[in-house]
């Protein structure tokens, strides 16, 4: 039996390390975790990340104590019930649309972050790829959500995505009517999506979560330079005193309290979005209520899909299906089509740095011609920033391994 | 530790993971099963529509399976300009030519909107159009719009049924690869 501090006062911090070890896991998991000191304000992305997935959850809990996945009951449910009767409903509704649209902005911000400083190269590949599975698994949960309401855009909305899995010609229309549960989006469609949505999907979420900070702690978190530091002799600098002298600090609370004063920031913007303009994450033709007798005009989805959706469009079926799930798979396999030995910031890269901007302008406009109507001369932009996302992929390995060495 | 203790503890795991693995498989098609179609949805039925007023190049949508079918009367102007491929697939009923189909775009399922004016029909969703006998013009549609399952009873209609003009329709292959399914 180990040994019991026989004079340790119940829920004292010696009985909880006798009987859980919290010191050792305050250690290896705060105290002692060491964060670089070369980054700057991208490095709080990760905690502005979880902060807002915890909005989420406090405000998904309460809507979803009013909310009916019933296809007769959801849009009164939500459009009456939450928004007019719930005591700031409105207010809790606002917070969990406007924060399920900045997440993406938040992982775009943190992808392209991870990107730019080579943060996904030799030792990092797990983390890259736990966070793209993060980036899959909340694109699933901002989908399921969006069926809820209930309106017209949910329902066109799950009807082109579920016919996506007919897989063009393969003409799986049995899949599609499985994983509806019907013919068209009904309420067996409604009612398992919204089971998606509050259970199975954050539940993968959370494991997933764990499983990204864990990847974090054996390589670090990456630094401005790509510099590999001994994280060994820097820690004993800074515990011998030298904290000034040592290239590291302590995550609690040296580091958070950098974080938190990002997070201010954040919050202000965040809070500024949901009271002044919540109504960027409510589209308007989600007002009226679903009818599958009637295709709204134009239909689109949220900003944060419309790159990949633009990449479907402009082809035919199945070209365009192949095209989009190239595009939904290709960030998977960044770290191992980037060629280069270095860990280092894309300036410091040569073609590198103008593949890098080139793509973030490419995706930026993509984003614009898939919220446009499908005319020309919107049709051809798409089309040839389509063609220039996939010769980006395909120029990523050459240019990488005629890459130099750099010190 | 002995070769003999380790065979035996392989020997155990794979035992274990055998009788895991046909409960899993089990299990998960009872899950699969639990998230097929209800009977209650499968039955719901047959639609049937009575043409004696339809008037000429008026487009008709009605419901069936939840999904909306076009009905088109067609002109005599349009009947002119048909191929006798295009012909094969009008419904002949009391004597006039029907262009009827399930009216979901044969892409990713939007219901396109049809253009008295110009004969066709357009679907906004991606840009895709179809003729006057539903057969798609213009990418991404890859297939023109699907006929449904039908039998014709003199001015009637009845959708979700097989009768013999689509049986013979099914057998002229002009119903595509994989027709809609009557039964249900």
């Amino acid at each position: 039996m180990a040994h019991f501090d026989e004079n340790a006062k119940p829920f004292s911090e010696q009985w909880l390390d006798d009987r859980l070890g919290v010191r050792t896991l305050k250690k290896v998991l705060a105290k002692e975790y060491w964060i670089p000191k070369d980054i700057n304000f991208l490095w709080a992305m990760g905690m502005l990340l979880a902060i807002t997935f915890g909005i989420l959850i406090i405000t998904g809990i309460i809507l979803l104590m009013h909310y009916k996945p019933d296809t007769a009951l959801a849009f009164d449910s939500v459009n009456y019930t939450i928004m007019q009767e719930v005591g700031f409903g409105w207010l809790f509704r606002h917070m969990h649309g406007v924060a399920a649209s900045v997440v993406f902005l938040l992982i775009y911000i943190h992808m392209f972050t991870g990107i730019y400083y080579g943060s996904y190269k030799r030792g990092r590949e797990m983390i890259w790829l736990s966070g793209m599975l993060l980036f899959v698994t909340f694109s699933a949960e901002a989908f399921s959500g969006y069926m809820l309401p209930w309106g017209q855009m949910s329902y066109w909305a799950g009807m082109v995505i579920t016919n996506i899995f007919e897989l063009g010609s393969l003409e799986f229309t049995g899949l599609v009517e499985w994983i509806r549960g019907d013919y068209v989006p009904g309420d067996a469609f409604l009612t398992r999506f919204f089971m998606l949505h509050v259970f199975l999907l954050p539940l993968a979420i959370i494991g997933i979560i764990v499983l990204h900070f864990g990847t974090l702690r054996i390589p670090h978190v990456n630094n401005q330079e790509g510099e590999e530091i001994d994280y060994n002799a820097e820690a004993e600098k800074y515990l011998a005193g030298d904290t000034a002298g040592s290239k590291v600090i302590r995550f609690e609370w040296d580091f958070l309290s950098k974080d938190i004063m990002v997070l201010g920031f954040f919050l202000i913007f965040f809070f500024y979005l949901v009271f002044f303009h919540y109504d960027f994450a409510l589209d308007p033709v989600n007002f009226d209520p679903a009818d599958g007798l009637k295709t709204p005009a134009h239909i689109y989805p949220e900003w944060y899909f419309l790159w990949s959706y633009e990449i479907l469009r402009p082809f035919d079926k199945d070209i365009g299906l192949m095209a989009f799930g190239f595009a939904q798979g290709i960030f998977l396999a960044l770290p191992f089509l980037d060629r280069s030995p270095n860990t280092k910031p894309a300036h410091k890269r040569g073609l590198f740095f103008i593949w890098f901007w080139v793509m973030v302008i490419d995706l930026i406009v993509l984003s614009v011609m898939g919220k446009v109507p499908p005319i020309e001369p919107f049709g051809s932009i798409g089309f040839y920033s389509a063609i220039l996302f996939f010769v980006l992929w395909i120029a990523l390995p050459i240019i990488t391994m005629m890459e130099k060495k750099v010190k | 530790m002995s070769d003999n203790t380790n065979r035996r503890e392989a020997m155990a795991g794979m035992a274990l993971g055998a009788c895991a693995a046909v409960g899993g498989v089990y299990a998960l098609a009872g899950m699969k099963s639990a998230w097929d179609p209800l009977p209650s949805v499968k039955a719901a039925g047959t639609t049937s529509v009575d043409l004696s007023t339809a008037e000429e190049n008026v487009l008709y949508t009605e419901k069936w399976r939840g999904k909306p079918v076009f009905i088109l009367k067609k002109t005599a102007g349009m009947l002119a300009k048909q191929s006798n491929n295009d012909k094969k697939r009008d419904l002949i009923i009391n004597g006039s030519s029907y262009l009827v189909c399930v009216g979901l775009c044969t892409h990713l399922g939007c219901i396109p909107s049809y253009k008295a004016e110009s004969e066709d029909f357009l679907c906004a969703c991606h840009g895709a159009t179809y003729d006057i006998s539903a057969i798609n013009t213009k990418a991404p549609a890859p297939l023109p719009m699907l006929i449904p399952p039908f039998k014709i009873n003199g001015n009637t209609l009845i959708l979700g049924e097989a009768g013999d003009e689509y049986n013979k329709m099914k057998e002229a292959g002009v119903l595509g690869k994989t027709p809609l399914d009557p039964k249900a």
